[in-house]
């Protein structure tokens, strides 16, 4: 079976759990011998260094080394689009871009100038590909790749399936952007079936689009395993609370920061550390300096690679505050590196795990006595330690895998669905 | 000839609310007394009261041949008491009829002997003293917590002078022997004025096919029927003396709901039994003074009647509940020290077994017993409620001494 596969980003150049979940589902269907094109927007070679950083997905060698290249191909649609970008984002993007060849002295008329264009533009390429690679089925991941799918059908025929790892409701925790919502919609209307990461987004796709539960198939993801562990410690004495992910509203940072003075109040020696980027960043740091605790959380912009799991290992409890969370693959990353979570239970993730502490985002009454509580109680950190451990070890990429190539039979015709887990 | 023994565990723990580290010094409410409430009431009408009615009804239409034991912890009768005294009331009706014998054991539902003989003994008396102000009986027959023994146990509750004690008729201990009869505890140093303490152990096939697969359709007895069950009873005749029935009491309405017919079953199962015209019912104290003992059995290390391992991992598992259970009893000097009563029964509260059942993480997520009965959302969130908890118990002692 021969997949075409749209996403947004691709390790090692990614920004979020969307590109590890890709990562990993494609290594899992690659165990199945099902063969995978993905295809990704990548823009024209830029410098490295502009006034505004910019994530180029550029994966192809990476594929390569990664070693998964067997029965994966991976094909670029010349883009602007990154993910998890707005319009303002894009626009930003769009004139650096403009910027940056006019100084060349080239006039770039390729590319549209809002994001919504250019989602336009990117879909109709992908017709073009869709037409000259062969495939079986259609594979979309979240609202940019949507309209791809879309006229992907159009031009090969085949069906369509998109992946939903977030709504927008998710990642503007309510507050929906209209347009972007109607895409949503439109792709989860025009698909001949639904996964979702969650029972928890399969709700949210019922409630908020007015999709059949029937079209919907949850899809828990999973989690990579390294072989490298890392022992990082800060040894200073103070134990380390950990927030990583991107400071966006969906992901609560305002959430840690209020449990986090809550538990400085009765034990001062703790650090804090927030990892990540993303638009709420600089009122998250002024807002810990407001708070009279900026001497106590700790920035370390966005990491990559090694130094992820690193700052998981120096953790003493990871906590991720989400105010509405699709699944949630880092719980399972800090897991991986034997730290305790703590998570919220407005997240997928939390449906599946049991060897971990959970409290409503809110609820920072509770996120801080149980902050306190892994920071006391040596057993508590212990037991979460060791039995989380054991759990993690079961979040293998090759179940998600097995359950896409269900959902692609069962679109197929083939073979009998198995709907839930 | 088989004597049929039958003996229903009564017992409810004080279960803590959800205690804040924030709580600690400034609030020493640990219990939470709504859901407390609504849980007794609840087990009352579906259990303690229709299965009070229906021990009644078999007692009287039997004319003192059906005949069953109780033992009730202190927890329960308190919270009856408060809130349900009819139950109290049913339980008198039953104790006047003659055919109902209570146990004695401690008074908080408690792994006391584990830590401190002295506390243990304390909790006794306590259970002791409960039994003749509400019931007018002083106990002969011993059951420990969750039915943990050993020979040091026995040897501790012979010396009390009490004639026979409970334990869990487990396979690696009786090997190939029966638990259709009655056994000698391996007791040591016994004064020579003192009997040897008669053993009495379950019959855990018989007992859990009524408590665990009543209604357990996959089970390939389902239906169980009380002529197939009598039938099974008969068929210790020849080669046992008793058949020793011991479970929750409730597994009547609670645990096998009303739907499941299990009323409907033990109304008929004394007449079903009583047709074989040698069975007869008989309580612990009954069959002790009936039956020999026919063999000492060897309980080296502690068992119990919990899990599949029939040992202490249902509470003492993991280092969360060892932790929490070493501080608990650290506590012990400086809370008894401090002569405040309150303080002195939150910290008896405490013991109750069933926080430390809370935080077992053995059986986790299978969805199993365990999770059934707890009322946390994890054993993680048992463990952290009760460690904030012995935190401000360290305070009060603290501020008071």
């Amino acid at each position: 079976m021969r997949v075409l596969m749209f996403g947004w980003e691709f390790p090692p150049h990614s920004s979020g759990g969307l590109g590890t979940a890709c990562y990993g589902l494609t290594k899992g269907l690659s165990n199945q011998k099902i063969e995978v094109v993905f295809v990704l927007p990548k823009a024209n070679s830029m410098p490295e260094k502009t006034h505004v950083k910019l994530v180029v997905a550029d994966n192809f060698e990476n594929a390569k080394n990664l070693n998964i290249a067997k029965n994966l191909k991976i094909r670029k649609i010349n883009s602007l689009l990154v993910p998890y970008a707005d319009s303002g984002v894009y626009k930003k993007r769009y004139s650096s871009y403009q910027q940056y060849y006019r100084s060349k002295g080239i006039e770039n008329t390729i590319y549209s100038q809002d994001l919504y264009e250019e989602v336009q533009r990117y879909a109709l390429l992908a017709k073009e590909i869709a037409k000259e690679e062969p495939h079986d089925i259609i594979h979309c991941h979240d609202w940019m790749t949507y309209p791809a799918g879309i006229e992907a059908k159009k031009g090969s025929g085949t069906p369509l399936v998109i992946h939903v790892h977030a709504t927008e409701f998710d990642r503007t925790a309510g507050n929906p952007n209209q347009f972007i919502y109607e895409i949503e919609k439109k792709g989860m209307e025009e698909a001949d079936h639904i996964m979702s990461v969650s029972q928890f987004t399969k709700n949210k796709i019922v409630q908020h689009y007015g999709i059949s539960p029937e079209k919907i198939t949850v899809v828990h993801n999973a989690v990579e395993f390294r072989d490298k562990k890392f022992h990082e410690k800060i040894n200073d004495g103070e134990q380390v609370v950990l927030f990583l992910g991107r400071i966006t509203i969906q992901k609560g940072p305002d959430w840690f920061l209020k449990a986090a003075k809550k538990v400085l109040k009765i034990k001062p020696n703790v650090k804090f550390i927030v990892a990540g980027s993303g638009d709420m960043e600089g009122f998250i740091i002024e807002k810990a300096a407001e708070m009279g605790i900026g001497d106590k959380v700790l920035f370390t912009g966005f990491l990559q690679g090694d130094n992820v799991d690193k700052i998981y290992s120096m953790a003493d409890l990871y906590v991720m505050p989400s105010v509405s969370e699709p699944f949630g693959i880092t719980p399972l990353e800090a897991m991986r590196n034997n730290t305790p979570v703590l998570i919220s239970k407005q997240s997928g993730v939390s449906e599946v795990l049991t060897h971990a502490l959970k409290v409503d985002f809110w609820d920072i009454d509770q996120m801080a006595n149980k902050i306190v509580s892994v920071l006391n109680y040596s057993s508590l950190h212990n037991c979460l330690q060791k039995n989380g451990a054991k759990e993690v070890a079961n979040f293998d990429w090759n179940i998600p895998a097995s359950k896409c190539v269900n959902v692609y039979n069962g679109v197929l015709g083939a073979g009998c669905w198995v709907l839930e887990d | 000839m088989v004597s049929v023994c039958f003996y229903f565990q009564v017992h409810q723990p004080h279960r803590l609310r959800n205690y804040s580290v924030f709580d600690i010094s400034k609030n020493h409410n640990y219990f939470d007394e709504k859901v407390n409430e609504e849980i007794i009431k609840k087990v009352a009408s579906k259990c303690y009261l229709p299965a009070n009615r229906l021990m009644l009804e078999l007692i009287n239409n039997h004319k003192g041949k059906f005949k069953i034991s109780y033992s009730i912890t202190g927890t329960a009768l308190e919270q009856f008491e408060a809130h349900t005294p009819k139950v109290i009331e049913s339980f008198k009706a039953l104790a006047d009829t003659g055919c109902v014998e209570f146990l004695n054991e401690t008074y908080y539902h408690s792994l006391s002997f584990l830590k401190s003989k002295k506390e243990f003994l304390h909790q006794i008396n306590l259970h002791k003293r409960k039994m003749k102000s509400l019931f007018n009986v002083r106990p002969k027959v011993f059951r420990n917590t969750e039915l943990v023994f050993n020979n040091e146990l026995a040897t501790f509750i012979e010396n009390q002078g009490y004639k026979g004690i409970l334990a869990e008729g487990a396979e690696h201990i009786l090997g190939w022997k029966s638990p259709n009869f009655i056994y000698m505890a391996k007791t040591a140093s016994a004064k020579q004025e003192v009997a040897k303490i008669k053993l009495l152990v379950k019959n855990y096939r018989l007992s859990d096919d009524i408590a665990f697969r009543f209604s357990n359709r996959q089970w390939n007895e389902w239906p169980l029927t009380p002529t197939k069950f009598a039938d099974w009873i008969n068929q210790v005749n020849g080669n046992g003396d008793v058949v020793n029935l011991f479970m929750d009491y409730e597994t009547f309405g609670e645990h096998q709901w009303e739907e499941t017919g299990i009323f409907d079953f033990m109304r008929t199962l004394p007449k079903e039994i009583l047709k074989q015209k040698d069975n007869e019912f008989l309580t612990p104290s009954d069959i002790i003074k009936k039956h020999d003992a026919k063999d000492e059995l060897d309980f080296h290390n502690f068992v119990s009647w919990a899990d599949v391992e029939r040992d202490l991992s249902a509470w003492l598992g993991n280092d969360m509940q060892k932790s929490a259970f070493d501080l608990l009893f650290e506590l012990e000097k400086g809370v008894l020290r401090t002569n405040n009563l309150q303080l002195i029964k939150d910290w008896r509260k405490l013991q109750t077994s069933d926080h430390f059942y809370y935080m077992c993480t053995k059986w986790f997520g299978d969805g199993d017993v365990h999770k059934y009965f707890n009322p946390y959302e994890s054993p993680y969130d048992c463990y952290i409620a009760f460690m904030n908890i012995i935190n401000d118990l360290r305070y009060r002692v603290k501020e008071t001494l």
